[in-house]
């Protein structure tokens, strides 16, 4: 399974009516790997991770899960095999905390599961809201409480049929700094065991630390793709995000962006011309 | 972080933690509650039977020499009384259990089958049932009696359900506003087509629809009885392979989707058996509104959502509910009864608009 990538994605692309929402995209991960997903918005970043969860159907290409066509298996067996942190996920009933993350556990009985439940639920740092009603919490606490299910589903998975792969749809937008790392650290533990994981992020300093491999995309296509030095560079971010922007290096060589040197470049432009 | 800050930090941390009771608990609770009601219900009525005449009554022990009553009493308690309590708590159980579904179909606490037009629905198709049965049309339908009118009014609840989905949801997602607003045109559609049937209905007809529609369980004979028992035994039966589902569909359809359940097939199911329990009802006893959403939102406040406890609790509370509502229709005006529909209304209206008022952000409208 080592040389053998999990999720191979062949020439992909959706179109919805007239709108090209995503165009030829090539993608295939190794188990252990780490990708993010960058990019401007409605760059399609979301829109090729719902058709990697099998959310969406490709009009195009195909996708193959583990050798086998990744529509081919059935939705439970599909989810003790990936699992996926939706963008906005919205709890309506009054579920607790332990009630939500008990859900990742898909058709286990509750015994067998209840341990992987409690250690999720410590390791994103909600112990002391386990009894409280979802609706009830903030934002950022909604993710983690969500981020806890996902870890279950995937613990439960992976006990199962091995190394699966995690899908992470901005699941760091409502978080604070000391969360956001977190996140990345508990993602990249996973990933050590085996687990492929691909995650759609905004911030880009982030995508750097969380990354082995960052995918660029701009209008529904990659625009860049390579390790975090040979993607984040000024050139790619100008060419991508249409603003210019200082990149320094960090000791270790990672590439990191200065904020208070962004500019957009049409602003620039009119001051140097 | 300041003192307020502080403060606040720890009055969010105590505040809101939630005990949910004991499984075992909550099921003997509401066995014992529905055991009480329908005991209530047996005693109570134009022709009491006292407590200490029940067991001779019932044929458990052999009747007191000095009880000139026991002929009476058996008679009243075995072809009226226990025959309409038996409808009351099957109709009940499975109106809870229906609203219990809908609501976790359509991610909505607000989703009742008879407030959105599904019992309006079936009713419709059951009054048309009536009129066609009466007609010269009669031998076509002849093969289906005694299972014409629940069947006609399955099939009526059943297409009232799909429409509303279909209109309500987009993209695993359920617009509430747009699912009670479309659901008040349909039950308007349904009532203008019952209107329509009262209207050339002959006079025949026209007292059997008036008197079905009125929603009394005084009609109750151990053949209804009889023909609505499966529907339940299928609506708890059905509701084994739900629970799991609809917790999980709650996050969303493709929360539901990415955590292995196949969300069509659960929809399927669940519409079907909505319309089954709904119509079932409907066949019985007309439109009795607000059952199915009361019992699950009182469940809700004491069990927590789980739709594991919740559809089975609903079931329960449901059956005491409607057993001790008809027990009340049958006395509070005797020798009259009023009709059971008008007290399901006086207690479930305020509680929906409870409901309403306190989702009033959720709902957007």
């Amino acid at each position: 399974m080592a040389d053998t990538p999990v999720l191979i994605a062949s020439g992909i692309s959706l179109t919805i009516g007239q709108a090209t929402l995503l165009n030829h995209v090539d993608l295939a991960i190794m188990s252990g790997e780490m990708i993010a997903i960058v990019g401007p918005n409605g760059a399609g970043k979301s829109t090729l991770l719902r058709l990697l969860s099998a959310d969406l159907r490709a009009s195009r290409g195909a996708i193959t899960l583990k050798g086998r066509d990744l529509h081919s298996w059935s939705p439970a067996e599909l989810a003790m095999r990936r699992a996926m942190l939706s963008q906005h996920v919205s709890v309506s009933f009054p579920f607790t905390v332990e009630e939500v993350v008990q859900m990742g556990r898909g058709n286990l009985p509750l015994a067998s599961a209840q341990s992987l439940v409690d250690a999720a639920i410590d390791e994103v740092g909600l112990g002391d809201f386990r009894h409280r009603e979802l609706p009830t919490l903030s934002g950022g606490e909604q993710q983690r409480a969500h981020f806890a299910r996902i870890l279950v589903q995937l613990a439960c998975g992976e006990a199962a049929h091995g190394p699966g792969i995690l899908l992470l749809d901005e699941p760091t937008s409502s978080l604070d700094l000391r969360h956001q790392i977190e996140l990345v650290e508990i993602s990249r533990q996973r990933a050590r065991s085996g687990t492929a994981v691909i995650a759609v992020l905004h911030d880009l300093n982030l995508a750097v630390r969380f990354a082995d491999r960052i995918i660029v995309m701009r209008s529904g296509a990659v625009a860049a793709e390579g390790t975090p030095s040979e993607t984040i560079t000024s050139d790619v971010i100008r060419r991508v995000f249409d603003i210019d922007v200082a990149v320094a290096r960090t000791d270790d060589g990672a590439p990191y962006l200065l904020p208070q040197m962004m500019q957009q470049i049409a602003t620039s432009t009119s001051v140097t011309g | 972080m300041t003192a307020a800050d502080a403060k606040l930090t720890a009055f969010v941390r105590t505040k809101g933690r939630v005990r949910r009771p004991a499984t075992i608990a909550v099921l003997c609770g509401l066995s014992a509650a529905l055991l009480l009601t329908v005991l209530l219900a047996a005693t109570v009525g134009a022709a009491g039977i006292p407590l200490s005449r029940l067991p001779a009554a019932l044929g458990l022990s052999a009747a007191d020499p000095g009880n000139s009553f026991a002929a009476r009493d058996q008679l009243i308690l075995w072809s009226i009384r226990i025959p309409r309590i038996a409808i009351a708590a099957m109709i009940g159980g499975m109106l809870g259990a229906a609203g219990a579904i809908m609501q976790g179909l359509f991610r909505n606490p607000l989703a009742d089958p008879a407030l959105v037009g599904v019992s309006s629905g079936g009713a419709f198709a059951a009054a048309g049932a009536i009129v066609i049965s009466d007609s010269r049309f009669a031998h076509y339908v002849a093969f289906l009696q005694p299972f014409l009118l629940p069947l006609a009014a399955f099939i009526g609840s059943l297409l009232t359900t799909i429409i509303l989905y279909r209109i309500s949801s987009r993209s695993g997602r359920t617009s509430i506003a747009l699912f009670l607003l479309a659901g008040i045109a349909i039950a308007a559609i349904a009532n203008a087509g019952i209107g329509l049937l009262v209207f050339i209905a002959d006079d025949r007809q026209l007292r059997d629809i008036t008197f079905w529609l009125l929603g009394s369980l005084s009609g109750a004979t151990w053949s209804k009885a009889a023909t609505i028992a499966p529907m339940l035994a299928l609506g708890l039966i059905g509701m084994l392979f739900t629970s799991r589902g609809l917790d999980v569909l709650i996050l969303g359809e493709s929360e539901a989707f990415h955590s292995g359940v196949d969300v069509e097939r659960l929809k399927r199911i669940c519409i079907v058996l909505v319309s089954v329990m709904t119509g079932a009802a409907v066949s019985v006893c007309g439109v009795i509104g607000f059952v199915g959403i009361v019992v699950p939102h009182l469940l809700r406040l004491m069990i927590g959502p789980g739709h594991r406890l919740l559809l089975p609790a609903s079931v329960g509370l449901g059956a005491s509910l409607l057993v001790g509502a008809d027990t009340l229709a049958r006395t509070i005006v005797a020798p009259a009864e009023m009709p059971i529909g008008i007290l399901t209304a006086a207690v479930g209206a305020p509680i929906f608009l409870l409901i309403l008022l306190r989702q009033r952000g959720l709902v957007g409208l």
